[in-house]
């Protein structure tokens, strides 16, 4: 029982991460369609700019806001200068349809590239600002640590931000709206370029808060080909087909259910089996649940 | 006010237009009628920017009004309803009509247009928080229109607003155009399949045939046109 527990709580916190980079994922997605495999790069770029303020700076709570507006600055890049002409030209041909999505594959091995380029053998290091030593709890150890706490925390206050963002401010009633329906958005006035590119920034914003969290989770230090980073963005992939792809309540509930199914392979069936079980689950879900766990048939949700 | 000149547009290699010119007068009602396939709907999307003129000049006041893009002709002035109960059936109708103001600045006027709005449409005000998927159809166009009206307009394009529409439904829509128009003073460029419905209303009206003007005079005029009856009115 305590064991199970432990291993839930490891699950939770691994979950919200993927949360996180599901969230960057659908955040793309619903703003101009594009299966954004860049999200584990910008993640990666972010975390290495992390590094270098924690560096020059000392404090985790210097890094990761500047971190965040990194990867916002990146991401919105990428979208401007990359995929908006590129979405401007490809038209419904089948072909066509597929150049975004190589785009954004081409522009991770670029990135990746480049961080190899300045960084070489380098790794960056993230020192957690907190110990993550577990909490005592009737004399035994549990797997909840003040670095576990701090990790859902701020995963916590990130989604209550984002939440009240979309559902209450005029930019997050555009960013839906151009979502939906970028016509009718135009005819409303929407200024949806702008609009989309903003969600590409909040996207980065994500993403490279996932890349940070994930990092200090789990080995503390950073190379450009980290496979923690590969992990990150398949499993933030999984989870936003999980939740639907559509819905961000969706990448939470994904980004959650499958921390908690992997930290349990993880324990019971070791980890040979997490990579293998993580694409049995996305496959399960597109034969089960082609809308997501919380997709309402045919509808999409805010 | 509204001066369309030899409008020309292309659907790639097909010609929807073939050099179109229309004017109409501030405070006008104009009704555009004909066939499926007539061109309508590209005039009206040429028009609100959505989409390309090959050739010729449309100005409304001193404005020119091709190449503009739709969120910038919104903040001229000129509003589009665009075809098929244009709303967002995702967002509530509360959203759905905030949408259409977001652009301006003042929020106490963009509270004000609300508020006419509901006035207008007493129906939408008892549906504020319902998603807009949850309406009626004839709802539905009322908060499309709506929509527009939340941007204080002064030249309104309304695609077929009787699309799928029950007859009293349509009757009661094409009241509030007409009410809208005078109360307002707008200016309404409105395409209709409905052509009877449609002139009865307007001011004057055009017949658009194959991508050019078949005919074209008061309202009327056209409701007597012998021509006209037989091809477009049925009788």
């Amino acid at each position: 029982m305590f064991e199970f527990f432990n291993t839930l709580l490891i699950g939770i916190t691994a979950g919200s991460i993927y949360s996180l980079m599901a969230i960057a994922i659908v955040l793309v997605w619903r703003s101009t369609r594009v299966v954004n495999f860049a999200a584990g790069g910008i993640a990666l770029a972010s975390t290495f700019v992390g590094t270098t303020i924690l560096e020059i700076t000392g404090s985790f709570w210097i890094a990761l806001p500047i971190a965040m507006l990194a990867g916002a600055a990146l991401s919105a890049f990428i979208e401007f200068f990359f995929l908006r002409p590129l979405l401007k030209r490809s038209g419904e041909k089948t072909q066509e349809i597929f150049l975004p999505i190589i785009a954004t594959l081409g522009i991770l091995g670029i990135i990746k590239s480049v961080l190899q380029f300045v960084y070489g053998d380098r790794i960056g290091v993230l020192t957690p600002p907190l110990s993550d030593r577990g909490f005592i709890v009737s004399g035994e150890s549990i797997a909840l640590s003040p670095l576990r706490l701090m990790i859902l925390g701020i995963v916590l206050l990130l989604m209550i931000v984002l939440t009240l963002v979309f559902q209450r401010t005029n930019l997050g009633l555009s960013l839906r709206a151009a979502s939906f329906s970028p016509e009718i958005s135009r005819l409303s006035g929407i200024r949806v370029d702008l609009i989309r590119t903003l969600g590409w920034a909040i996207s980065g914003a994500a993403g490279a808060t996932a890349g940070i969290l994930q990092t200090t989770n789990g080995s503390g230090s950073v190379s450009p080909e980290a496979f923690e980073f590969s992990l990150l963005l398949v499993f933030g992939f999984v989870a936003a087909v999980i939740g639907g792809i559509e819905s961000l309540v969706g990448a939470v509930a994904g980004g959650l259910t499958l921390g908690v199914i992997l930290a349990i392979i993880l324990m019971y069936f070791g980890s040979s089996l997490v990579f293998f079980a993580a694409f049995v689950i996305l496959i399960l879900v597109l034969f089960l649940r082609p809308n997501g766990i919380v997709g309402v048939k045919g509808g999409r949700r805010a | 006010m509204l001066r369309i000149k030899n409008l020309v547009v292309d659907h790639g290699a097909i010609r929807a237009l073939h050099g179109v010119s229309i004017s109409i007068e501030k405070g006008q009602l104009a009704a555009v009628i004909g066939a499926n396939g007539a061109g309508k709907t590209t005039l009206l999307r040429t028009l609100s920017g959505l989409n390309k003129a090959t050739d010729g000049s449309a100005t409304w006041g001193d404005l020119n009004i091709l190449h503009s893009k739709p969120e910038s002709l919104v903040r001229h002035g000129i509003s589009h309803v665009s075809e098929g109960k244009s709303v967002i059936p995702e967002l509530t109708v509360s959203e759905n009509l905030e949408l259409g103001a977001l652009w301006r600045r003042n929020r106490k006027e963009s509270a004000q247009s609300k508020k006419e709005v509901v006035d207008l449409f007493p129906r939408l005000g008892e549906r504020l928080s319902q998603r807009a998927d949850s309406l009626s159809g004839g709802e539905r166009q009322m908060l499309a229109i709506g929509r527009s009206m939340m941007a204080k307009p002064q030249l309104l394009l309304l695609d077929e607003p009787s699309l799928g529409l029950a007859p009293l439904v349509v009757e009661q829509i094409f009241q509030s155009i007409r009410d809208l128009t005078t109360s307002l003073g707008l200016t309404v460029l409105l395409v209709e399949q409905n052509a009877m419905g449609a002139l009865k209303i307007a001011d004057i009206g055009i017949v658009l045939n194959l991508g050019s003007i078949a005919a074209t005079g008061s309202a009327a005029a056209l409701r007597d046109d012998p021509a006209v009856r037989a091809a477009y009115l049925g009788f």
